[in-house]
């Protein structure tokens, strides 16, 4: 028998059946020299039982279409109806900018850079953040590796912002295609599974621009452009959410280009 | 190319058998969670398909460490504050809508109906946050690990919060109870 007294918690972990077989052994003999306490543990015990009795209802409805599992599965393994429309509006976007560039002979880019920049971070958000097998080509412990070889495409330096003190972990990034050229895709996740993607490229118009919002479908977005080179942060999450972290972002990419 | 993809169909395979042993068992617990936070039939089974499709799309990044469990209650927990944080901003509030009897497959007894109904209200004044703790250790079966890292406070605030939850509600149905009708309950003895 330990010498520990017996404090309220043990008291509740008794109730929940959350102790050790010679703790509980320990509670028992206190109880039996306590009949306050006893009778308050009992209370508590009757309660916890009431508490499930009165919620079992709950859990005995029958389970609506909606959310059958295997459904749900299966639609996934299918990208959902309004990704894919980011995703088309994308590439429409890239036919439209690909043969502005062949007949105008001007930059492609059309108007709204911003806007464009935000369709792509999206469409690429849509095809890699729900991705099993390889949501990255490289990953956070080759960041590296990966920030030299997207700068080395983008023609200029490129970083990414450490958001891990907001709970989002770099997990890796890749280089993707854009209608504007190749551009920097770098993913974020937290605990709870939620991704967010960041996507860069070089802008031929906008040199600094003010943040903007922008929502594709379910998707919230905050786009920027500073020196040259776009930014946008894409997620899965409302705006508020992903506002202060669009914020930090940048705010991380301007002191890390002013240093 | 041939010898990957069959790698991948079967990676994928496995993981639809994985999510249909461990997460399809507790759909009705994750409706019962969810109706008892959000209170009303609809919301609730929306917020259990929210929870669903993102449990789907990241269940590759479950951390071992966590159990299928408590790493889907955590999800759906995350989603029901923040769909109540939106309902707070909207102002709306509405009493816990109750089971359709005629659904279920055996109707509550009168003198347990009534019961169940004091058990409902209690619950339904006690402040969010002890609700929350109170349902996913007395009801759902999380450990007080789980339920801290779930509700992401630490071990000694679930705790204190179940604590005063328990002492709350039977002030509450005691009270219930006296001014009902006349019926034995403990007293409690400080």
């Amino acid at each position: 028998m330990s010498d520990r007294p017996i404090t309220e918690e043990d008291l509740h972990a008794y109730v929940d059946d959350a102790l050790d077989a010679v703790r509980r052994g320990e509670v028992e003999a206190y109880l039996a020299r306590h009949p306050d306490a006893a009778a308050r543990v009992s209370a508590f015990a009757e309660q916890r039982q009431a508490l499930r009795s009165a919620l079992a209802p709950f859990a005995e409805e029958p389970v609506p279409p909606e959310l059958d599992l295997a459904r749900i599965i299966a639609a996934r393994r299918r990208p959902s109806r309004s990704l894919w429309r980011s995703a088309a509006a994308a590439v429409l976007l890239f036919a439209l900018g690909a043969a502005g560039g062949w007949f105008m002979h001007q930059p492609a880019e059309p108007a709204g850079g911003i806007a464009a920049l935000a369709q792509e971070a999206a469409a690429n958000y849509a095809v890699y953040a729900p991705d099993y097998m390889h949501p990255v080509e490289l990953k956070a412990a080759d960041s590296g590796e990966l920030l030299r070889w997207v700068s080395e495409r983008l023609h200029r330096p490129v970083t990414a912002p450490d958001l891990s003190p907001s709970g989002y972990r770099f997990m890796g990034g890749r280089l993707v295609a854009t209608a504007h050229g190749p551009a920097a895709l770098f993913l974020y996740d937290d605990d709870h599974g939620t991704r967010l993607a960041m996507l860069i490229r070089p802008m031929a118009v906008e040199g600094k621009t003010p943040m903007s919002e922008h929502a594709q479908g379910p998707l919230s977005g905050f786009a920027w452009a500073d020196r040259g080179l776009g930014y946008s942060l894409v997620a899965d999450a409302s705006p508020q959410i992903l506002h202060p972290l669009a914020d930090e972002a940048r705010r991380q990419i301007e002191s890390k280009a002013a240093g | 190319m041939a010898a990957s993809s069959a790698a991948a169909s079967e990676a994928s395979g496995r993981t639809t058998e994985d999510m249909m042993t461990l997460v399809d068992p507790l759909i009705p617990a994750l409706r019962r969670y969810a109706r008892t936070l959000l209170r009303d039939r609809a919301n609730a089974d929306d917020l259990v398909q929210d929870c669903l499709e993102r449990v789907v799309t990241y269940w590759h990044q479950r951390r071992s460490a966590a159990t299928a469990r408590a790493w889907v209650f955590t999800i759906l927990h995350n989603l029901a504050m923040s769909r109540l944080r939106q309902g707070a901003r909207r102002g709306f509030s509405v009493p816990l809508e109750d089971v359709d009897e005629g659904a279920l497959a055996r109707p509550p007894d009168q003198e347990h109906g009534l019961r169940r109904q004091d058990v409902l209200r209690a619950l339904d004044r006690l402040p969010d946050e002890q609700r929350s703790v109170l349902l996913l250790v007395s009801v759902e079966d999380l450990s007080y690990a789980e339920t801290a890292a779930a509700l992401d406070i630490p071990i000694g605030t679930v705790m204190s919060r179940l604590a005063r939850a328990r002492e709350k509600l039977l002030r509450d149905m005691e009270g219930n109870a006296a001014g009902a009708a006349p019926r034995p309950t403990l007293r409690r003895v400080k």
